[in-house]
């Protein structure tokens, strides 16, 4: 491990090569610090490797080891291991030097883990609270002493005060958290100066159902079934995920024939959702026809689905060592047809979107996100890509069967909802090309590997590409087929920072189809 | 102009007749599973793979009487309103006692009406030893009571305006709601429509777990629904809380927060199982 002693070198203070329980599994490195303060360390990562934290959250061991942990979760550029940074947090001195000054990506999930775990984050520019609205008592409850089930009497805090925008002529508009389309909660405060939207400030987590803590008080069997309702149109991507964490916990070899399957799954969940949201991007601009004609095509995949899976959505088909169904050959012959017809009908609807010079006029220039901003907000999947950011799991952290077929990551620096969609349209056909090699290539043998019992105290991280972006799952294994802890990451967490840049300056007029563009997980977000 | 005119005809009429004609559903879609209580011979390997605990295996102790009826040792109870549709319970019982089918038509007025109970009396091993009834859950009169009045389906039953609420749903739901206005469902054909504001409605579409955080704001829209109004929840989450249940950040099914007229299971329930526990839900089946 030559990057341990080049920062035991360093860092000697934080790093110690021999002392602490350094682990590497399949594509990780997870490397135990002395301290909670990882400032110098991360500063380090990005500016000497060129790093990306991608991830921060935390975990109460204060029981068994009387500290909580934070964990850094970085990536090299071009390198298919993670490097995860375990600092303690001493239980009697509960906070940690909070990074989110100079890396606003973190903003979010350090007040997370203020909310949560009860730990302050020293420093951090705008510590108000985020994950547990403002009305809630002063509970944290993922630590291990709050009972799970606890019902709480009825709010009786301050509601959340907005920044007041003030002005000549400014107002505020207040939306939500019951909106008028058949759309997820979540409330939007605009100020506006006439039609222009100066400034947004977003309250999420009303969906917040206790998903993270919900996991410990499973057996993992049933847990692959809350993890496929983190957010319902990721059903299979976040099951994945979840599973794909058990298996390199427990150091599961998943079959070929499951990772193949799996692989087509989550590009037909990817197809789906896209088509979905390329017709809906068109129906926000009044082009009614398209998305008739992409609402169609996406009852087809829907379809397809569920002759695949015996779900619409794929939901109970993943399971911890592969799939729990195999495929007869008629199930390969109605992908193999469907995937052909989707891809001749994907085509003309394309077409037909781009036909419309009037539609082309709405969608380019509007709601624009700076690569540059995106870079520094820690933007990814779609969205990251459409500004420039090019990161893709599948290529970057290659799991299921994606080192089998190639495919090409598209990114476009403009920004606009125009390449938010160009992205999907892309994606979409690189989607078609891995589906006909994976089909092709199905191979026989087993869909499952043989049921173990997944060993205890084991940690693993996994990634997957969802549709939206970058899916992470990390688990600390526990006796008895249980979790002590799942962290769940989904990509909305950092991409709502990105519709508040993208709307200024639009016309709030322009909203919905920004919004749509980008497509989060109000559900994944809040949990 | 003329490209649209053009993919329009090529395309021809999309939409499908249900609920005139049967649903056009995939042999491989699991809907209800079924329940043969006589011939189940234990219940225990069901209920312990179940993911929401829809099967509930409760035993009490008992005096078994070589003579008479056996006394009753186990109450088996299953419960469509946390059913997930995950067919573990029929592969978790080999001698077929369950059966998954493509029964998806199961929108009732009533809680209560989604349950099953079945009795035995057990062998030493814990098996079944012998069957000795099964239940329907039986109705209270506040059930009863609860049923939608005649006048109420005289009045919503022509044209309907529905106000769907997201009060903590992982938007599963959502995707089969938004489903129904494609061009295959079309729920328009019915004088049915969506809208934006609860002032507009005759009917709140409610999924759920109801969050602690989306409480209010769905109490707040149900003041907001003016009367006559139909309340439906939607999905295992909004019927019962799902696999999510009662816990610190959530208050568990609709029914919990406002009342409730119709109850349609899924997970998600697919767009035909909605638009039959809507037209239920205004007297048009
Ligand atoms: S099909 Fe329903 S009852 Fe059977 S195991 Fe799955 S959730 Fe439980």
């Amino acid at each position: 491990m030559d990057l341990l002693e080049e920062l035991a070198e360093k860092f000697p203070d934080l790093v110690s090569p021999t002392q602490a329980p350094h682990q590497a599994v399949r594509n990780q490195i997870s490397i135990a610090l002395r301290g909670p303060d990882v400032r110098a360390i991360a500063e380090h990562f990005i500016s000497a490797y060129g790093s990306r934290l991608v991830a921060v959250f935390a975990e109460d061991r204060v029981a068994d080891e009387s500290v909580f942990y934070n964990y850094y979760v970085f990536e090299q550029s071009g390198e298919p291991t993670y490097v995860i940074l375990q600092a303690p947090i001493p239980a009697d001195q509960p906070n940690f030097p909070s990074l989110a000054a100079g890396l606003p990506a973190v903003n979010w999930q350090e007040r997370e883990i203020q909310d949560w775990f009860g730990l302050e984050a020293t420093g951090h520019p705008n510590p108000r609270r985020v994950a547990l609205h403002d009305n809630w008592p002063d509970v944290h409850p993922l630590r291990k002493s709050f009972p799970l089930r606890e019902v709480l009497p009825p709010f009786e805090g301050e509601r959340h005060v907005y920044r007041p925008t003030l002005g000549e002529g400014v107002f505020q508009i207040p939306v939500g958290p019951v909106h008028a389309g058949i759309i997820e909660p979540g409330h939007f405060n605009f100020a506006v100066a006439g039609e222009p939207i100066l400034y947004l400030q977003l309250r999420m987590f009303y969906t917040h159902k206790g998903t993270e803590k919900l996991f410990e008080d499973m057996p993992i069997h049933r847990a692959v079934f809350l993890a496929e309702s983190i957010s319902g149109d990721s059903a299979f991507s976040h099951g994945t995920a979840f599973c794909q964490a058990i298996e390199t916990a427990s150091d599961i070899e998943v079959p070929l024939r499951a990772r193949v399957m799996r692989t087509i799954l989550l590009e037909l969940e990817r197809v789906c959702n896209h088509i979905g949201d390329i017709g809906a991007i068109a129906t926000d601009v009044g082009f009614v026809v398209a998305n008739a004609h992409a609402s169609r095509l996406r009852e087809l995949v829907v379809r397809l689905n569920e002759g695949l899976t015996g779900s619409r959505w794929l939901r109970g088909m993943v399971c911890v060592g592969g799939v729990r169904r195999t495929w007869s050959l008629a199930q390969r012959d109605l992908l193999r047809d469907t995937v052909n017809h989707v891809e001749r009908e994907f085509d003309s609807l394309i077409a037909l979107v781009q036909s419309s010079d009037s539609t082309r006029d709405r969608l380019e220039h509007t709601g624009i996100l700076r690569p540059e901003t995106a870079k520094v907000l820690g933007i990814v999947g779609v969205a990251g890509r459409a500004s420039g950011v090019d990161l893709d799991v599948r290529r970057d952290h290659p799991y299921a069967a994606y080192d089998r077929y190639p495919f090409r990551v598209p990114v476009y620096q403009e920004g606009d909802v125009l390449h938010r969609m160009l992205v999907r349209v892309d994606e979409v056909r690189e989607s078609f090309a891995i589906l006909h090699a994976a089909a092709n290539d199905l191979p026989e043998g087993p869909h499952c590997a043989p049921p173990e019992p997944v060993p205890p105290g084991r940690c693993a991280l996994s990634a997957v590409e969802g549709w939206r972006g970058e899916i992470l799952h990390w688990v600390r294994t526990a006796p008895g087929d249980r979790l002590e802890r799942c962290k769940i990451k989904d990509p909305s967490v950092n991409n709502w920072a990105a519709i508040v840049e993208a709307v200024q300056g639009n016309i709030i007029a322009d909203f919905p189809v920004i919004n749509k563009s980008f497509n989060l997980s109000y559900s994944g977000t809040d949990r | 102009m003329f490209k649209i005119l053009q993919e329009t005809l090529i395309t021809g009429i999309a939409t499908v007749a249900y609920p005139d004609v049967p649903a056009m559903v995939s042999a491989q879609f699991r809907g209800r599973p079924e329940f043969d209580f006589k011939s189940w011979r234990d219940a225990r390997p069901a209920a312990d793979v179940c993911p929401t605990g829809a099967i509930v295996v409760s035993d009490v102790v008992g005096q078994a009487d070589p003579e008479g009826t056996p006394p009753a040792n186990r109450r088996v109870t299953v419960d469509y309103g946390l059913c997930v549709f995950c067919g573990q319970c029929a592969d978790a019982s080999p001698e077929g006692a369950v059966r998954v089918t493509t029964e998806f038509e199961l929108a009732t007025y009533h809680r209560a009406g989604l349950m099953l109970v079945a009795d035995y009396s057990l062998n030493p091993d814990g098996t079944h030893r012998q069957f000795i009834a099964e239940y329907q859950a039986v109705l209270t009169a506040e059930d009863v009571g609860n049923q939608l009045s005649e006048a109420v389906h005289e009045t919503l039953g022509r044209s309907l305006a529905i106000r769907q609420v997201d009060a903590g749903s992982c938007n599963g739901c959502e995707m089969e709601i938004v489903a129904l206005n494609n061009p295959i469902h079309d729920i328009e054909r019915f004088g049915i429509h969506f809208v934006a504001s609860p002032r507009h409605a005759d009917m709140l579409l409610v999924t759920g777990p109801v969050t602690r955080n989306m409480e209010l704001a769905l109490q707040k829209t149900y003041a907001a629904t003016p009367d006559p109004k139909v309340i439906v929840a939607v999905g295992a989450c909004g019927i019962s809380g799902g696999i999510f249940g009662t816990n610190y950040a959530s208050r568990g099914g609709v029914d919990a927060t406002i009342p409730v007229d119709v109850y349609i299971p899924g997970c998600p329930p697919r767009p035909e199982a909605l638009l039959y526990g809507i037209l239920l839900a205004v007297g048009r089946l």
